[in-house]
């Protein structure tokens, strides 16, 4: 009886978060301006996303915007993770703590003082301004994302690889970078999300011309235009189904690596 | 020991090196080691042998002093500049490469210079990599060595403590390095592993002919492999020598202990080959001045058991315990324990009479047969010393002086003397110094740091943690070291003298 309790409330859970997204991945196979109201099947809101010129830019902005800026985040956050690190003087646990801040500072505050500086400095309303304003956004998470790995590494591989021979920036390379990749790659991943539903600091600092998923939207809301709307159930369903295949790739994978490991030992 | 040769490889000049919170890890240390030797660093944990080490490598800088390779300065290279190679505590293998990888990872960075002649029979010289075959051949001679053929494309998370330890050796000899550095590379393994690998590591050193430093903290391990052993404590050295020195004459109280089991008793030397411990005299080889405090090291198994009216002194047996290849068994001397290792049981109770021959007594000085302190006089009359505050008798400084109510000194002479902030030497005998577990009870307040069993007593060491001050003596209570304790000196004990010219 007790069994059976638990099951359902943990189904009910389950559906609670996942029936917004599994309704909104069926209406994306009908062409019906809401939801709610069912036109026939069709796959007229997927063609949309290729054909709609406007779609299809907004689309391709914001992906190319994400990868870049998560790109040059994971970059700089492991840059940055790795010299706090090693810096055991006062300066490190300041500048740690530092960087810490943006990850809990509210997004407005941090997009409101981009733009100022932006506006300061003569840059304006670029794309080099949202590019550093994604950044901004993406590199703490970064490097919170390394900072454990590195912790996790045994303190005497660099020491180990200098010993063999390497010069620190070769030991830094060919040891410490491989060996703090997992943490480099989730970070990257939690950047590439971050930018892409990031509405704050792109409607501050993205030119007028230009325009990400969410400003868009934002957009066709206030200006009563919705016909594009729709669409976005497709490209919304299409984001889910390419997330779902990454996490599953990745505990695949995990397992695997696990499974080979305790096989053996 | 044929491998040695008397040229010195590495000379450590004066070597300090200080930590930034003020820790002396290693206190101006002098030692040579000669090409081909097999020397181990032995000490308990903190005695500075792995920081030695890592300054050997060049992981840290020495704060003072310097290191000489083949008889030249190499304090400030930095560690992929010497042609020295490390076997870590955890073997600090790379997880994301295979075993070939991590063996070849020395090999694929190293640049060789080789001459080469162009057209017009100029020579010039290149460096050049070593090519995959060259590596190849190198990776598989290594495995070879340390028994792991067929290991290349195994991942080394999925190897055994036992096998990661040969991939760690195998990655540091396949470079050819002149000295090999080993930081108790076999803590991780289990004992029947440990002593294969022993012989193994000795063996290997053997055959290859290059310098060996081994740090460890197990004196068994140090005994067995090394040609020389240096026995270290608090950053100093206590004793260097071959590990049958160590053993049969160690220098002092520490590594008799340090090493081995041994009986430790406090004793005189008589005069005339005789030294008088547990009540008894023994005739003894060593020579000092008669009257001379002596610390006597008898070893268990050197301590003969007969019949209770044969032997030169006789007690009763009040432990006996089993070991397996020998009874370790307690004989009551008066108030003496002596310990002895015989394959002959005697049963607990029994009296029993006790031999040793004149050669297996060893007689070392005494170290320490007070302790000495610069210390003030303050206000109150009182005096300050190692990192406390005693009463004391202020007259004895001045002959036939006395105090006044106010508390000036009075001298012979009816001079009037403010002691305030004099400068005193103080002095206080090992039998003086008590010890309370009430940390309001006494002038100083310090962690035990050392207890050492001397057949009746035991001699203990109180440090301080400001100023790291010690105090020495004895006591025939128990105590545990990192005990806190409060250090009670009563008043009549602790003599003085003024700062003069002579003793400054």
């Amino acid at each position: 009886m007790k069994k059976w309790l638990s099951w359902i409330f943990l189904f009910a859970v389950l559906l609670f978060i996942y029936l917004p997204i599994v309704i909104l991945a069926i209406y994306s196979f009908t062409n019906s301006a809401i939801i709610g109201k069912w036109n026939g099947f069709s796959f007229d809101l997927y063609k949309q996303l290729f054909t709609v010129e406007r779609l299809r830019k907004t689309i391709l902005n914001t992906v190319l915007l994400a990868v870049l800026a998560s790109g040059l985040s994971a970059i700089l956050g492991t840059l940055g993770a790795i010299g706090v690190f090693y810096n055991k003087k006062w300066l490190g646990k300041y500048v740690k703590s530092a960087s810490h801040i943006p990850v809990i500072n509210a997004e407005i505050v941090t997009a409101i003082s981009l733009a100022l500086v932006f506006a300061l400095f003569n840059i304006g309303r670029s794309y080099f301004a949202l590019l550093m304003g994604h950044m901004v956004l993406c590199t703490p998470f970064v490097m919170l994302s390394v900072l454990p790995k590195l912790k996790q590494m045994d303190g005497s591989l660099y020491e180990a690889a200098l010993d063999l021979g390497a010069t620190p920036t070769q030991a830094l390379f060919k040891v410490i970078i491989p060996e703090i990749m997992p943490g480099i790659f989730s970070g990257f991943m939690l950047a590439i999300t971050l930018s892409l539903d990031d509405y704050m600091i792109s409607a501050y600092t993205k030119p007028t011309t230009l325009d990400t998923i969410s400003t868009y939207v934002y957009q066709a809301v206030k200006n009563q235009n919705k016909s594009m709307l729709p669409a976005l159930r497709a490209l919304s369903a299409v984001i889910f189904f390419v997330m779902i295949i990454v996490v599953i790739v990745i505990n695949l994978r995990a397992s695997k690596k696990s499974a080979v490991k305790s096989t053996v030992k | 020991m044929g491998n040695v040769k008397q040229d010195k490889i590495i000379e450590l000049i004066d070597i300090t090196r200080k930590f930034e919170d003020g820790l002396v890890a290693v206190d101006g240390i002098n030692l040579y080691v000669r090409k081909g030797e097999f020397v181990t660093f032995l000490g308990p944990s903190g005695c500075g042998k792995t920081t030695t080490l890592r300054m050997i490598a060049g992981f840290d800088k020495p704060t003072g002093g310097k290191v000489l390779l083949n008889g030249k300065d190499i304090s400030d290279l930095p560690p992929n500049k010497r042609p020295i190679n490390t076997v870590f505590q955890r073997y600090a293998l790379f997880p994301h490469l295979n075993v070939y990888d991590n063996i070849a990872f020395g090999l694929k960075l190293k640049r060789i210079n080789t001459v080469y002649e162009d057209k017009n029979g100029k020579r010039f010289e290149k460096k050049v990599k070593f090519s995959k075959s060259e590596i190849s051949a190198k990776v598989d001679k290594v495995l070879k060595m340390v028994d792991l053929e067929g290991f290349e494309k195994r991942s080394v998370s999925t190897l055994s403590g036992g096998q990661q330890q040969r991939v760690a050796i195998a990655r540091a000899l396949v470079n050819e390095p002149e000295i090999l550095l080993l930081d108790e590379p076999l803590g991780a393994l289990d004992l029947k592993m440990r002593k294969d690998m022993q012989l193994e590591l000795k063996e290997m050193h053997k055959k290859l002919g290059i310098t060996f430093i081994y740090v460890t903290h197990d004196q068994e391990e140090a005994l067995t492999m090394s040609d020389t052993i240096v026995v270290m404590k608090d950053g100093v050295i206590q004793q260097i020598g071959t590990p049958t020195d160590i053993y049969n004459e160690p220098k002092n109280a520490f590594v008799a202990d340090f090493i081995g089991e041994s009986n430790i008793f406090s004793g005189t030397y008589v005069g005339n080959r005789k030294v008088r411990f547990i009540g008894k005299t023994f005739d003894c080889v060593d020579d000092f001045e008669p009257n001379d405090k002596v610390d006597v090291v008898v070893r268990p198994e050197d301590v003969e058991i007969t019949d209770a009216d044969k032997g030169t002194v006789s007690g009763k047996i009040i432990s006996s315990i089993f070991k397996g290849i020998h009874y370790e068994m307690t004989v009551k001397i008066g108030k003496a324990e002596v310990l002895i290792q015989n394959t002959v049981e005697r049963k607990v109770g029994e009296t029993v009479g006790i031999v040793i021959k004149p050669n297996n007594i060893h007689i070392m000085a005494k170290e320490f047969s007070s302790n000495r302190y610069d210390g003030y006089i303050t206000k109150k009359n009182t005096v300050c010393f190692g990192d406390g505050e005693f009463e004391c008798d202020v007259t004895q400084l001045y002959a036939g002086s006395s105090l006044d109510e106010e508390g000036y000194l009075i001298t012979a002479e009816g001079e009037k003397i403010d002691l305030t902030d004099t400068d005193v030497k103080v002095e206080v005998g090992l039998k003086d110094i008590e010890i309370s577990d009430d940390q309001e009870k006494g002038g100083a307040i310090g962690n035990i740091v050392s207890i050492i069993y001397k057949g009746d007593h035991y001699q203990l060491i109180v440090r301080t943690e400001e100023n790291e001050e010690d105090y020495v003596f004895d006591t025939e209570d128990t105590w545990n070291e990192n005990d806190r304790v409060s250090v009670i000196i009563p008043k009549d004990k602790i003599r003085l003298s003024l700062v003069t010219e002579n003793n400054k």
